[in-house]
């Protein structure tokens, strides 16, 4: 460019010339100014992480690694702990990735291999709808239509059932609770709760597990699948033994990117989680999450000390899901590679 | 037949019902929530809701300053976010395409395209509201174009992407500058699907509630100052759901009931886009 517009500068006017020189300035200017707005993506997240770590700092010094490792959160006495707060996040997490991946993965075994062409899109198109709706939406159902039904009809059932599996009546008489399950769904049905969180959460995520996987079943070139279905296998033997490991490093992408979603959903998990301070075993009480926490007492916080626990919780919050993403993205990218 | 056989089919019809099964429960969990929103809402669905401000607990009102609030925010987010998002898919799909800095900020915007909202709205409050020493609109809508940014830096740079670079050589060839092909040629073929993804950046935020909740805060009074504390339609569902006034219950139902609508009408508006541009291009 630069030798061609040399030789062409000799016969050309000078109005000409100054005409080509105001398009190369704006040029100039134009391809920084698009570089600054890149590179302003890059200071976003600088800038999200150091005002946290600031923010983060008094609380991180006065307690320490203690910090992480205490139970209480008494504003009273100005003494912070986040264990209750993490372990809620990642109970509710674990239960709405453990309920979601299944039910995702059956969703889209079903658009991808059994529905007839013309209902994929619309059915596609209503779960990805779930995905649109707005969190404090599912929060709103959740407090007011979700946790009643749960509480009158299932936690009731649940608590019965696990406190006396009849299963095992046949050995002992009469049945037994089984250690480990019957704490976990022990006490009154308040409706409210860690179940109920993780349950809303799965609802929110799963049209992140069934896009993601979606896509990458249909990446299977066609005639692997074909291949398997000439040898006589079944639609479940196709998706089981060929499908899911030539594609389980993008479905396991989409997972992650759905964990991600789930630890850092806050409007939804407030509503529903009962916010208390404290680490239960059943799945029935009241919990609360980090965002949930910083949610319902960041604005009422009195004095540095309580800012900056909450905040120092962001921080950690972050943390985790920028981690569980990053993996995430890097498994989405390498198999976007192998497919492209 | 064989008994293996019969296995095989029999584990096969179990998990296809399945896969049925798991495919109604997920479409009927959307109409169990579309039903609640709209058996709730409509009811009190007239004309007061447009008209009046929120009441005091027990008498009569309706949502205006938070949907004036909303809509504010909103519009000002988007003019915020909507200009660096564009410029920096820009700079990914046209200038530096193959380039370490756009490698580095796609796999960045992917993660801020999913973080949680409520740490930007910690951030914002940091270097915004603390420093400042209020609440203010300006901050919310701060936050909100935070979460704008990424969501049309992603859909740029992909619809740039497919734009074909015969187009682009023509231009050049014909002794177009680089940066007039990029607006005049680029920007023209990739239209539909730039609007699309700021629509979905639209959708995106008009039901954000974290990060407004310690930026913009609330307001009970009908307020277009942005420099002053202001009401928005999800901070107002928030705090009326959880009061325990039955009329102000009600109201964030119906609020929940405009904004659901707006959202969703707004998704299948984009998708809509996307699809028609798809099919033509």
């Amino acid at each position: 460019m630069a030798v061609q517009d040399r030789q062409l500068a000799q016969p050309l006017s000078t109005a000409r010339l100054k005409v080509l020189a105001r398009l190369r300035g704006g040029d100039v200017a134009f391809r920084h100014v698009t570089r600054a707005a890149a590179v302003s993506v890059l200071l976003i997240l600088g800038g999200v992480i150091l005002s946290l770590i600031q923010g983060a700092i008094p609380a991180l010094r006065t307690f320490g690694l203690n910090f992480f490792i205490q139970e209480s959160w008494n504003p009273v006495t100005e003494r912070f702990g986040a264990v209750a707060p993490i372990y809620g996040t990642l109970v509710t997490s674990l239960i709405a990735i453990l309920i979601a991946v299944p039910f995702g993965l059956l969703i889209t075994l079903f658009l991808t291999e059994l529905s007839p062409i013309w209902l994929r899109r619309p059915i596609g198109i209503a779960i990805e709808l779930l995905a649109g709706i707005p969190s404090i939406i599912y929060g709103i159902w959740g407090l007011f239509v979700f946790a009643p039904f749960l509480q009158a009809h299932i936690q009731p059932i649940l608590i019965d059932f696990f406190s006396c599996v009849p299963v095992l009546s046949w050995f002992v008489g009469g049945c037994v609770a089984v250690p480990g399950l019957s704490q976990l769904f022990a006490g009154p049905p308040y409706g409210i709760g860690m179940l109920t969180a993780g349950l809303i959460l799965a609802i929110m995520v799963l049209p992140f597990v069934t896009s993601i996987s979606r896509d990458v079943f249909e990446a299977v070139p066609a005639v692997l699948r074909e291949a398997a279905y000439g040898m006589g296998c079944t639609t479940w033997e196709v998706v089981r033994y060929v499908v899911l490991p030539y594609s389980r490093v993008g479905v396991i992408g989409g997972v992650m990117l759905a964990l991600g979603r789930a630890l850092g959903e806050t409007m939804a998990v407030t509503f529903v989680i009962g916010n208390a301070h404290r680490v239960a075993v059943s799945l029935l009480a009241p919990g609360t999450t980090i965002s949930a926490t910083i949610a319902n007492e960041f604005t009422e916080a009195i004095g540095d000390l309580y800012t900056s626990s909450l905040i120092a919780l962001g921080l950690i919050l972050f943390m985790i899901t920028f981690l569980v993403l990053a993996v995430a993205r890097y498994m989405l990218l390498r198999i976007e590679r192998r497919i492209g | 037949m064989t008994n293996l056989y019969r296995s095989r089919r029999r584990r096969n019809v179990i998990v296809l019902s399945l896969s049925i099964g798991a495919t109604l429960i997920g479409l009927g969990w959307l109409a169990a929530i579309l039903g609640t929103l709209v058996w709730e809402g409509v009811s009190g669905l007239s004309l007061k809701v447009f008209t009046q401000m929120t009441p005091p607990p027990g008498s009569d009102g309706g949502l205006l300053n938070p949907i004036v609030g909303s809509l504010m925010l909103t519009a000002l987010a988007i003019l915020v976010g909507t200009p660096i998002g564009i410029l920096a898919g820009t700079y990914m799909a046209e200038y530096g395409r193959y380039a370490k800095l756009t490698m580095v900020v796609r796999f960045i915007n992917d993660i801020l395209l999913s973080a949680p909202s409520i740490v930007v709205g910690l951030f914002v409050y940091e270097v915004m509201v603390a420093p400042m020493g209020h609440f203010s609109g300006y901050a919310g809508a701060v936050a909100l174009a935070l979460l704008v940014i990424p969501v049309v830096v992603r859909t740029t740079e992909d619809m740039l992407v497919l734009v074909p670079k015969e187009l682009r050589e023509a231009a050049s060839a014909l002794g177009m500058p680089r940066s007039r092909v990029i607006q005049r040629v680029s920007y023209q073929a990739a239209r539909a699907g730039m609007i699309t993804g700021v629509l979905l950046a639209v959708a995106r935020i008009s039901g954000e509630t974290a990060p407004l909740l310690f930026t913009a805060l609330n307001n009970q009074f009908f307020s277009t100052n942005l420099n002053a504390p202001i009401a928005s339609l999800p901070v107002i569902i928030f705090q009326f759901a959880l009061s325990p006034y039955h009329d102000w219950q009600r109201l964030a139902w119906i609020g929940a009931l405009i904004i659901t609508m707006a959202v969703l009408a707004l998704s299948i508006v984009a998708r809509a886009l996307a699809s028609a541009r798809t099919a033509t291009g």
